[in-house]
């Protein structure tokens, strides 16, 4: 049983008569501990992808297995408890609270989970030290650089210990200094932890970091291997 | 499932982080529920000066007076003002079976006067009855009693009033004092009583014996004939069926047949009153009523606010969202926010209409009182506000879709 099972995924948007298949019969399997690199050119259905597999979204039509348990079906309280367990999300733009300290910001996801103050304290500040952010746990974002706006991110994506971590274009905002310290992040967490990590990119040397690659074109999977060739039209 | 405590601590950072705006929305609120204590305050204040009026007066009071009734008002009957006697009283006292005192009186003005001190009051002259008619008490000594009436001594009770303007802080007991230059003794002290309905100075007032007034005070008065007769019916039900026994009573015995008009008058006093406090009452209701409304549009106020709220925190919501926010857990953060805001309101409404109606008393001469009820019906009408104008709010940033509340600017 793979953590991850997807089985003619398709995801269609309606305007009126016209309709786009964002995600056309998409089926793919990505076992525990594989560290996968998503790219394609914009507009390919990458994120589109992502948040179905992060639950933040559901399919048209098909079935999603996540640790053998099909979740196309689930509720929206379901699908909450899924994110905020098994999921950790990390976003292109950041997405912290603004008026939340990053020891703040990591501390969200466990609120949600119930834990207590004391332990929630405890816990992100054990994690803060992990991405090496221990002295700034009470800097605001705005007093943060990118590179540790998004360090703080992952904090608080990895806070919950979920089994998948989700990078939607990650480094896109981010100079390549900081771009590779970020990927060198992900590594080590993979590498020692055996956190599953999926990540979306654009660039060829980020998408290197991959031990499998797989390219979106036009809602569909042109190449799923260990590497890809870099596509000439791109 | 997520501690009430961080949701609570949510919605504080949220509202402080807006200060100026959640003060605003807040003021509605306060002015609101001022608007409502403070109409309840005084519709009930004026409501309870009349249930202390018709509990000083004497409860359950009937008055005969003579004259006949017309539906103006009272007009003074055929030829002779004094169609009351003595004997009409003792009858109502003997025959009415729904009455339980009967209290004839004969009433005057007069100049009083002890050592240096003078005072013109109200005299009464009346029998041992009249402490029970009228449920006075006695301070100090005694009311006047049967032997004083039968021998006509001259004795006096007096009110408050009197006891002030006369006495000062001298104790008035046994003392002399001249009536229309008349040596009284001083045999007991009213307690007090305050304002009738009329606003007279029930306490300005001394009570003699009725013998006494006819024979030494108001010499002038036919002998036997008497001012007024107060009545007290046996319970509040029985007042009808007293009113009735005293005006056949009355009628046969002053022989008036069944076509002429009664030349006397029974006044209940107690209905009257019931019926003021009752209009108070409704008067107090609808001013609160008319209260309200401010407290509605208050409440319109904070939707407004928490709507501009939601709207301008899509993005943090989608990220809650993203995170492992419930719907449910997005919506209990805004409706506690918009309950917070309005309780706070609530609480200082509370202390606004507190201000007022002690402001409206002390300036405008009112009565206001301030009850537990009318704080508890301010808290919670301003906590329902929160909750009836948070909720489609809530619900609006509940039901955001995480994806979309995400990717907002
Ligand atoms: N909510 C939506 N409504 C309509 N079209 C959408 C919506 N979300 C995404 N799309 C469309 O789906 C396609 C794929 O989007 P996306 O998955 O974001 O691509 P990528 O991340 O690869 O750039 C795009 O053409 C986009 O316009
Ligand atoms: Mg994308």
């Amino acid at each position: 049983m793979s953590l991850i099972e997807l089985e003619n995924i398709v995801k269609v948007y309606k305007f009126g008569e016209f309709e786009i298949r964002v995600l056309d019969n998409i089926t793919v399997k990505i076992e525990k501990g594989e560290f996968v690199c998503i790219m394609g050119p914009s507009g390919s259905g990458k994120s589109t992808f992502m948040n179905i597999i992060g639950c933040l979204d559901t399919p048209t039509s098909g079935k999603y297995y996540l640790d053998g348990v099909d979740v196309s079906t689930f509720s929206l309280d379901q699908l909450a408890e899924i994110r905020n367990k098994k999921i950790g999300f990390v976003f292109q733009q950041f997405n912290l609270l603004p008026r939340a300290t990053a020891l703040e910001n990591v501390e969200l996801p466990l609120i949600y989970a119930g834990i207590s103050a004391k332990k929630r304290k405890e816990l992100a500040l054990h994690i803060l030290s992990k991405v090496g952010l221990s002295d700034r746990a009470n800097h605001y974002p705005r007093q943060l650089s990118g590179g540790q706006q998004q360090r703080v991110a992952i904090a608080r994506a990895l806070v919950n210990s979920p089994s998948i971590i989700l990078a939607d274009e990650p480094t896109g905002n981010l100079d390549s200094k900081s771009s590779l310290e970020i990927m060198e992040i992900f590594k080590k967490l993979n590498e020692e932890q055996g956190f599953t990590t999926i990540i979306v990119t654009h660039e060829p040397d980020i998408a290197a970091f991959g031990k499998r690659q797989i390219r979106f074109l036009d809602g569909k999977i042109v190449c799923d291997s260990k590497v890809c060739p870099v596509d000439e039209k791109l | 499932m997520i501690s009430i405590t961080s949701i609570i601590n949510i919605a504080l950072r949220a509202l402080r982080a807006n200060a100026m705006r959640s003060f605003l929305a807040i003021l509605g609120i306060i002015i609101g529920v001022g608007a409502v204590v403070t109409m309840i305050a005084i519709g009930s204040g004026a409501s309870e000066k009349i249930s202390k009026q018709i509990s000083s007066i004497g409860s359950n009071l009937i008055l005969v007076l003579p004259g006949a009734t017309t539906q103006g008002g009272i007009r003074m009957g055929h030829g002779t003002q004094q169609t009351l006697t003595m004997a009409d009283a003792e009858a109502i006292g003997r025959e009415c079976s729904a009455v339980m005192a009967v209290a004839p009186a004969i009433t005057g003005t007069a100049q009083v006067v002890f050592g240096n001190q003078n005072w013109a009051t109200a005299i009464i002259g009346t029998t041992p009855e009249m402490v029970t008619v009228r449920e006075w008490e006695l301070l100090w000594g005694r009311f006047i009693n049967e032997q004083d009436v039968r021998s006509g001594t001259k004795v006096a009770v007096i009110g408050q009033t009197v006891a002030e303007k006369l006495f000062g802080e001298v104790d008035p007991l046994g003392k002399i004092i001249r009536i229309k230059k008349i040596p009284f003794e001083v045999i007991g002290v009213l307690d007090k009583k305050g304002q009738s309905l009329t606003g007279q100075d029930q306490d300005d007032i001394i009570y003699v014996p009725i013998t006494t007034a006819q024979r030494t005070l108001f010499g002038q008065t036919l002998p036997g004939r008497v001012r007024l007769i107060y009545v007290k019916a046996s319970s509040l039900e029985s007042i009808p069926q007293a009113t009735e026994q005293i005006r056949t009573l009355l009628r046969q015995r002053h022989r008036i047949g069944p076509n002429q008009e009664d030349d006397f008058t029974v006044m209940d006093l107690t209905q009257m009153l019931k019926a003021a406090e009752e209009s108070t009452k409704t008067m107090s209701i609808l001013l609160g009523a008319i209260a309200s409304v401010s407290l509605l549009v208050g409440g319109i106020g904070i939707m407004n606010i928490m709507l501009v709220s939601v709207t301008e925190r899509t993005r943090e919501i989608g990220i809650r969202m993203a995170v492992g926010a419930k719907p449910k857990d997005i919506r209990m953060q805004f409706l506690i926010e918009s309950v917070f805001l309005t309780t706070i309101g609530g609480v200082f409404g509370l202390l606004l209409g507190i201000g007022a109606s002690l402001a409206v008393s002390s300036l405008m001469d009112w009565p206001v009182s301030i009850s537990l009820f009318s704080a508890i019906i301010a808290f919670g009408f301003s906590a329902f506000v929160g909750v009836f104008f948070g909720f489609y709010p809530a619900y609006k940033a509940s039901n955001l879709n995480p994806i979309e509340a995400l990717r907002y600017e």
